[in-house]
């Protein structure tokens, strides 16, 4: 246990470090300035007012950059270390697999999770110092989903990781990931019903696999069940399953999802030559 | 003790590892010797437990190296073929080792110095900025701090000076005692006095192994 926060307390020190980290601070950080500017969180519009509608946009920002920042950053963890023999000589020490694989794992959830959670947490004080009234429901609830989505892409990030041998092959299949699961959202789905080659249950059940799916539905079921940007899939979703069942789905799959892809990749490591 | 029995190691087709049986007692100490791509590295890895074998047994004091790798890894310390690109800064690749393996962080300053690298000039460098040999040294300070019951050094002196070989050369033998010596190298006679018994591998088999004296003293060979 001690070696495993020891791990984790290193791998956050040395991405702060680094470059990428520099960047996803400035995105989300430099993101929430510009909703200030722009005067985002006092306009009204669609109905939706201030913060409300500083979470919505903010939603769907983070569908597009937080998985691939994840994914590109993370999944080099173990890979790319294999490669440079860095793990041979990290892992010529009294220390177990698991507590170096866990202890990663740890240390980036940590870092890539805190600072988006710190920009919602800095737009809504922003906010409540403007006099808007706080959503507490909406703001927790998204908390626990940009949560699960970080462990969801975490999981996968650390399973390519330690599967792929090369560094090279690990970015580009996570790449190909996330296009895949981002195209499959409503659009693609909407697409694929209307010319009735897939049946509507199929649609569904692809719908309900990908996380990032489950994200945004989940994400604007916050603020309003009726809202028609959600597309149709969406509302199908929402109306077979009920809110409450919805939201929970939406946050306890994706941790389901990341722990056992996170599992595999652990089991992988530990099953196959090392270097 | 050691024991490699009838090690077999297969990459893709290639036969690496051919059969290998090997024991190391305490305190002996040994030089591998043998062409390039004779098998020796993947030798130490298996020993390290990075590799699992197709065929045969490895034992380390009686432990299996891949599932009992901390009580493996706590009795060997290692100095790997080449440096790797670490990025950790050089105090926090201390403490990473200092807490890993249970000892004082001072002690491989100590080491450090005997070597001739002051660790403080660079405490908050990242250690792949460091030039070849300082990164040697400091796997070399490293490793002897670790005092490992067996110490597997993989051509270890490859980026240091003639001088700082000596010195490193000089402090292994003040530690050696009941230390077993697994060195990997291609310079046998730097390490006359050091090393009491030759292994030489080729095309993945053990093809010699003897006790080794050399008359001279060590160091002599390569002054004539
Ligand atoms: N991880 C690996 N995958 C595939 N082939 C490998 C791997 N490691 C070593 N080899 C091959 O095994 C042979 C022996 O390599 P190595 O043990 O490094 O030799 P040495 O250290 O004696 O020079 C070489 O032909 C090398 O290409
Ligand atoms: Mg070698």
């Amino acid at each position: 246990m001690k070696n495993l926060a020891l791990v984790a307390w290193l791998d956050m020190r040395e991405s702060m470090r680094s470059r990428w980290f520099l960047v996803y601070l400035v995105v989300f950080g430099g993101l929430m300035a510009l909703f200030f500017v722009t005067g985002i969180t006092d306009s009204v519009v669609m109905g939706f007012t201030g913060l409300s509608r500083l979470l919505l946009v903010y939603i769907q920002v983070t569908i597009v950059i937080l998985p691939i920042f994840i994914l590109i950053t993370t999944v080099k963890s173990i890979s790319a270390d294999r490669e440079s023999a860095i793990l041979e000589y990290m892992l010529s020490f009294p220390i177990s697999l698991g507590e170096y694989y866990w202890g990663k794992m740890v240390g980036r959830f940590v870092i890539t999770f805190t600072p988006v959670f710190l920009a919602l947490v800095g737009g809504i004080v922003w906010g409540a110092i403007q006099g808007a009234p706080i959503p507490w429901g909406p703001f927790l609830l998204y908390g626990a989903f940009v949560l699960a989505l970080c462990v969801a892409f975490l999981g996968i990030a650390f399973c390519i990781s330690t599967l792929v041998k090369s560094h090279d092959m690990a970015l580009g299949s996570s790449f190909v990931l996330w296009i895949a699961l981002l195209a499959f959202l409503d659009v693609a789905l909407i697409g694929l019903m209307l010319q009735n080659r897939w049946s509507d249950s199929l649609i569904i059940t692809l719908a309900l696999l990908n996380p990032l799916e489950l994200f945004r539905v989940g994400a604007i079921a916050l603020f309003d069940p009726e809202l028609s940007v959600m597309g149709p899939v969406a509302y199908f979703l929402l109306d077979t399953f009920g809110r409450p069942l919805l939201l929970a789905y939406t946050i306890f799959y994706p941790i389901l999802l990341g722990g056992v892809a996170a599992w595999a990749g652990y089991w992988l490591l530990r099953k196959r030559d090392l270097l | 003790m050691i024991e490699i029995a009838q090690a077999r190691k297969r990459f893709g087709g290639n036969v690496v590892l051919d059969g290998v049986n090997l024991q190391i007692a305490p305190g002996e100490r040994i030089a591998l010797m043998g062409p390039n791509g004779a098998g020796k590295t993947t030798l130490v890895r298996v020993v390290l437990g990075f590799y699992h074998l197709d065929e045969g047994r490895v034992r380390v004091d009686g432990f299996d190296p891949v599932a009992q790798r901390v009580e493996v890894l706590r009795r060997i310390a290692f100095i790997p073929q080449t440096p790797p690109p670490i990025r950790l800064l050089v105090s926090e690749l201390i403490e990473y080792v200092a807490r890993s393996s249970q000892i004082e962080a001072e002690r491989i300053r100590e080491e450090a110095q005997a070597l001739e690298l002051v660790v403080e000039e660079h405490w908050q460098k990242p250690f792949f900025k460091l030039s070849g040999g300082m990164k040697q040294k400091l796997l070399i300070a490293i490793a002897l701090a670790r005092r490992g019951r067996y110490f597997i050094f993989d051509e270890p002196t490859a980026n240091l000076d003639p001088k700082a070989r000596e010195l490193f050369y000089k402090r292994l033998e003040e530690l050696s005692g009941e230390h077993g010596i697994l060195f990997i190298t291609h310079r046998i006679e730097e390490l006359a006095g050091l090393i009491d018994r030759k292994i030489y591998m080729e095309l993945g088999k053990v093809v010699e192994d003897e006790p080794f004296a050399m008359d001279c003293p060590r160091g002599a060979a390569s002054r004539m």
